[in-house]
């Protein structure tokens, strides 16, 4: 009990007459990191929603370190943040001034401090009192885990972390991701890229069309695909490899 | 619990006022219209205009006040689109952070800019000769009409903040709010104006709320338009209240 983290049981949701999840079951254990692979419109980010308190369930129930998100959303928000698909971070304050007003808001004591943690944990020290406007992509993805970080919740919700980035972005956002479950924290991470999931999750869930179809280790998976699809996996990387090699860049600090 | 939403309010307000701090536009734009339209009708066609006894700035002055209310509120309605589009509303309510703070932060911010606006403009019609006889009284009569008038019209822009699917719809609903003061006796008594228009314009929030100013600052008995300026802004004020919210609580 104390062991499971998160806990969604037969999840379902509609919208309007469209039935997006159809009775999703998971479980992720505590300090693990969880992938949630699925394409486009397969419910990821309704099922986030839903553990995260923003939406209520139709039916089935859904638990984060043991509170029910429906009848103690209260308590559940206070061991939990949400990094959605796009960065939420206020672009007219500086990277500092998004830290400390998460820190008020959770009321952290001692958020300067907090916030100088965060600054140099992710790598924008040289940034911190530029406003966020100016800030690259991979940069403000970064803050915006930063922000989630502030109050050390158990559990992280990542929706989409790396969409939109171009790769030494997502590098940038891998690492910090790594660097957050070295800490201990329980990470459920949704991402339509295999090689995320890859790279990144201990346990991969696929959720196709409402319903989780594989859940398993990499491992696991890999059985029960077919070879063609490895095939594409290992294809990704490479030219991913190619460009940062011809770039010349492993991603670290302020390029405008 | 209350403590707690009165802290995140304060927090969370602050935040709004450094944006605001940071683009003084949104302060000076809304001032400058307004002392245009001041400057315009005293200096150029205030001559023509015949409003009895006094002088017309004096007559003009509220009705100013009303139109920079008017536009000033729009900046509400687009921070919040912004915060809504950003996803900062949804970072807010996924946080251990009261949800009604999340409003009534954007909604105090916008009774202080425009508090400023309007004390800028005050200023400037001084400069061109208004001069009120209202005492301590009389002033925070005024004080408190504009306010409620602001805290109206600042809920009636959290709706279009909420629900616009574009930022130019977000700030477009207050046009029409704009022109309403045109339609009243801020500018003209209404005496001169067709019948179907006359009736319009005598019958309308801005020219009750117009003449309970004009009496305030003139030091004269208010009579019932006091009373009919307070309806009007306390029932637009909750009506909106209502709407806004129910807007809110359907968003995630």
């Amino acid at each position: 009990m104390t062991d499971v983290a998160i806990r969604a049981t037969g999840l379902r949701r509609s919208f309007k007459d469209k039935e997006v999840l159809k009775g999703v079951d998971f479980q992720v254990r505590s300090g693990q990191i969880f992938a949630l692979l699925g394409s486009n419109g397969a419910g990821k980010t309704t099922t986030v929603n839903i553990l995260s308190t923003l939406l209520k369930a139709d039916g089935g129930s859904a638990s984060v370190c043991g509170l029910d998100t429906q009848e103690q959303a209260e308590r559940v928000r206070e061991k939990i943040s949400l990094t959605g698909q796009f960065a939420a971070v206020d672009d007219i304050l500086t990277g500092r001034e998004n830290l400390v007003l998460v820190a008020k808001l959770r009321a952290v004591p001692d958020h300067r401090r907090v916030a100088d943690r965060l600054l140099h944990q992710f790598g924008l020290r040289d940034a911190a009192d530029r406003r966020v406007a100016t800030y690259s992509g991979g940069m403000a993805r970064r803050l915006d885990i930063a922000m989630s970080l502030v109050g050390r919740p158990a559990v992280v919700f990542l929706d989409e972390p790396t969409t939109g980035l171009d790769p030494e972005g997502r590098h940038e956002v891998w690492r910090a991701i790594k660097e957050l479950a070295a800490d201990g924290t329980t990470i459920l991470l949704t991402t339509q890229y295999l090689d995320e999931a890859e790279q990144l999750a201990d346990r991969i869930a696929i959720l196709h069309q409402g319903v989780i179809i594989a859940d398993g280790t990499l491992g696991d998976l890999k059985e029960l695909l077919p070879p063609a699809k490895v095939e594409y996996i290992e294809k990704q990387p490479t030219l991913e490899e190619i460009f940062l090699a011809v770039v010349g860049k492993k991603g670290e600090e302020t390029h405008r | 619990m209350m403590m707690k939403a009165i802290r995140d309010t304060v927090t969370l307000f602050g935040r709004s006022m450094r944006h605001i701090q940071r683009s003084p536009d949104t302060i000076i734009t809304v001032a400058i219209m307004p002392i245009a339209l001041l400057l315009l009708f005293v200096y150029v066609f205030g001559g023509a205009i015949d409003v009895g006894t006094g002088s017309y700035v004096d007559y003009l002055l509220p009705g100013i006040l009303l139109i920079a209310i008017a536009s000033g509120i729009s900046y509400t309605a687009v921070r919040i689109f912004a915060d809504a589009q950003k996803g900062i509303i949804v970072r807010l309510h996924s946080m251990p952070v009261s949800r009604a703070s999340v409003l009534w932060a954007h909604v105090l911010t916008s009774l202080v800019s425009n508090a400023i606006s309007l004390v800028i403009i005050v200023v400037v019609a001084l400069l061109v000769g208004f001069r009120s006889s209202a005492g301590v009284l009389g002033w925070l009569a005024v004080i408190g009409i504009l306010a409620l008038f602001t805290l109206a019209l600042t809920w009636l822009a959290v709706i279009p903040g909420l629900t616009a699917t574009t930022i130019d719809g977000a700030s477009a609903f207050a046009y029409p709010l704009i022109l309403l003061p045109f339609v009243s006796s801020a500018f003209v008594p209404t005496g001169s104006m067709p019948t179907p228009v006359r009736v319009f314009a005598e019958n309308q929030p801005v020219t009750a709320i117009v003449e309970a100013l004009r009496s305030l600052l003139g030091s004269r008995p208010v009579g019932t338009d006091v009373w009919t300026a307070l309806a009007w802004c306390a029932g637009l004020a909750i009506t909106a209240y209502v709407v806004a919210m129910r807007a809110y609580n359907r968003a995630p």
